[in-house]
């Protein structure tokens, strides 16, 4: 045989699939924090490394978008840059370190420090949509329990760990009600990051490629994070301001500096940190980039 | 000083190079040839095919040849290119009874209509490494191996002694559902569960089809028929109002038998457990077939005791792309949970050690379930 065989759509995703993926979105939307099942597809890149975001933003981004990827809060992890450079190349989306002049964000574990606005979508992208999977592994026993409205398992769980360690040990994917309706994972994102989820005004997708689940917040929704009258749900804090910055209320990564256990506490969020750190004198720039 | 990790887009661009060097080996020896992966390692390129959900063994070898022989990375690569193929419809059911077997072996009776064909078998073959291989001459065939052969347990099925493989009269096949086209929802139809499976990873499969041989979930199978060969693929083409021949494949299909002792309102007979699989694939197949019995437990009234009887545990797991996708992905960076999970601890270890200052200094870190747990 001559001449090549191997041909890709433009965008990669072809337009039924994208249809297909629309609507799933769509009923997700209507429904907040209802997980909707989807035909996800294969898209070159493994399960689990974030192919329901990227089938989610696939579907949704156009040539008026410009796309931020993070992983971890940073535009630079590997596996963000691979994303973005996906995208620049099947979709020839404009791309962007900048949260402000992004409209569509897709992430992994983190929500920008930048307060987001009415103009921009977020993806998340999830390993394990189910909020129960850990307490009731079956499928067809959990969408009973969403269907019951019965969060009782929940509840008891994290009662357990109240009883046990005197507050909640959950410190990331900390489960959320949606709506006043249905628990929702919302990805592992520390439960620092939980309270911007709550009426947030962009619109918020949740893609499980390997799951293939699709799920959603529309703008301006009640986003609870579970918790009890005596004990409420506490985000994580520092005591710590960003080394670099010296930006106070971020979640901060702890960074070894040294083999004598020496760390420095800096930005997760790497936009944030260049931006706030722009805005300061020129001493703290020539340190950094040294 | 710390300086933040810049330049992925350059490691990642230095790392592709690194890898493609190490695909071609050394310098001056040439590269393999995909004719040649796809001739002579045509179990290898069968399993591509099959675990990849595309029968296309030239295709099957590029991209065995493109992942450097790893067999997930290959059959990754062909599932991402097929995915993008459009789909113009469901070809007829193949006739594996018209199947001309090149192989067609039975261990439940000596002599069969048809008769039993050893075919290419590594069976009875002395497992001795050769230092070269040889091609010996191949006698012609005393029987016409073109002739299509009664399966096994259609002969059985005359009797009633095993369980039909269709309803009675008046049923229409239906379409069935297709897996990568629509979602995924537990309990799944049989049809919809040997698509899984069939895709399913051969090592799974085998293990977990082991494991019913074990005593977890024994169902008492027999090798009714293991047949290899290659059959016709018809579509119907409303245009032309007829089935067209559109290619021909290469497939494996087992029938396993199993003991059945009958229930309240089931007379006892012999149940079936289903492989079919492409290219040469016998292992798979059978394993297939011992799972898919296995997995209709419902249908015989049988007690779940065992994993391999676990619809959600099997199918959920049975597909190499995603598991391997999963558990690779936990070389993606985590320092954000595990930054969230730093803090529990010493909050944990503070207070565990307030309420123990004597033993403090070697307290070990409080239960370190909810670490485990979702560490995703």
């Amino acid at each position: 045989m001559s001449g090549p065989r191997i041909v890709y759509n433009e965008g990669y995703l072809d337009e039924q699939t994208k249809r297909v993926v629309r609507r799933a979105l769509l009923k997700g939307v209507a429904i907040p924090g209802f997980q909707v099942p989807f035909a996800s597809r294969e898209v070159p890149m493994p399960r689990g490394w974030g192919t329901g975001g990227v089938q989610l933003t696939a579907s949704v981004i156009g040539p008026a978008d410009t796309l931020k990827v993070i992983d971890q809060g940073a535009d630079d992890t590997t596996n963000a840059v691979s994303i973005r450079a996906f995208f620049e190349k099947v979709a020839g989306a404009d791309s962007t370190t900048r949260t402000d002049h992004a409209t569509i964000i897709q992430t992994r574990h983190r929500i920008p420090e930048t307060p987001l606005t009415e103009n921009q979508i977020v993806v998340y992208q999830v390993p394990i949509p189910e909020p129960l999977r850990f307490l009731e592994p079956r499928e067809t026993e959990t969408r009973r329990l969403h269907a019951l409205e019965e969060y009782g398992l929940m509840y008891v769980k994290l009662y357990e760990d109240i009883a046990k360690y005197g507050h909640i040990a959950k410190t990331y994917d900390y489960p959320v009600l949606v709506n006043g309706r249905y628990v929702m994972a919302p990805s592992p994102i520390p439960s620092f990051d939980n309270p911007k989820m709550h009426q947030s005004p962009a619109l918020q997708l949740f893609g499980a490629g390997r799951e293939k689940r699709i799920y959603a917040i529309p703008p301006y929704t009640d986003v609870e994070s579970l918790g009890f009258e005596d004990f409420p749900f506490e985000p994580q804090s520092f005591d710590q301001s960003c080394e670099i910055c010296e930006s106070t209320e971020v979640y901060l990564d702890e960074v070894l500096i040294d083999d004598q256990g020496g760390v420095m506490f800096v930005c997760s969020d790497t936009d944030h940190c260049e931006r706030t750190l722009t805005t300061r004198d020129h001493d703290h720039i020539t340190e950094v980039n040294a | 000083m710390y300086v933040a990790v810049k330049g992925g887009e350059k490691a990642i661009a230095n790392a592709h190079a690194l890898l493609a060097k190490r695909g071609q080996g050394s310098t001056d020896a040439p590269r393999i040839d995909y004719p040649q992966i796809r001739n002579q390692m045509g179990v290898l390129v069968s399993r591509v095919m099959a675990e990849g959900s595309l029968y296309d063994p030239e295709l099957a070898a590029k991209a065995l040849l493109q992942a450097q022989g790893d067999v997930l990375e290959a059959v990754t690569l062909l599932r991402s290119y097929r995915t993008t193929l459009p789909r113009f419809g469901v070809t007829i059911a193949v006739d594996t009874v018209g199947l001309p077997s090149e192989r067609r072996v039975s261990a439940t009776f000596k002599d069969i209509p048809g008769g039993q064909q050893l075919g290419a078998t590594f069976d009875y073959t002395h497992r001795l490494l050769a230092d070269e291989l040889h091609t010996p001459e191949v006698a012609t065939p005393d029987v016409p191996i073109d002739e299509p052969m009664p399966r096994v347990t259609d002969l059985l099925g005359a009797d009633a002694l095993v369980e039909r493989d269709r309803p009675d009269a008046g049923w229409t096949d239906p379409d069935p559902g297709d897996l990568t086209r629509e979602p995924t929802v537990f309990p799944m139809s049989r049809a919809e569960r040997l698509q899984a499976l069939t895709r399913g990873d051969e090592g799974f499969l085998l293990s977990l089809g082991y494991s019913t041989q074990r005593g977890f979930g024994n169902n008492h199978p027999f090798a009714g028929e293991v047949r290899v060969g290659e059959v016709e693929v018809e579509f119907y083409a409303p245009e032309i109002g007829h089935a067209v021949p559109i290619g021909r494949i290469e497939l494996t299909e087992c029938q396993m038998v199993n003991q059945f002792v009958g229930s309240a309102d089931q007379a006892p007979q012999f149940t079936r457990g289903y492989g079919l699989v492409f290219g040469r694939a016998e292992r798979k197949a059978m394993s297939m077939s011992l799972v898919d019995r296995t997995l209709r437990h419902q249908e015989f009234g049988e007690r779940i005791v065992s994993p391999a009887q676990d619809e959600e545990f099997v199918i959920a797991h049975a597909d190499n792309v995603e598991a391997a996708g999963f558990v690779e992905h936990l070389k993606l960076p985590h320092y954000v949970d595990f930054q969230a999970e730093l803090g529990l601890i010493r909050s944990l270890r503070r207070e565990f050690q307030e309420r123990h200052p004597a033993e403090a200094s070697e307290a070990p870190a409080a239960d370190n379930s909810t670490l485990m747990e979702a560490n995703a």
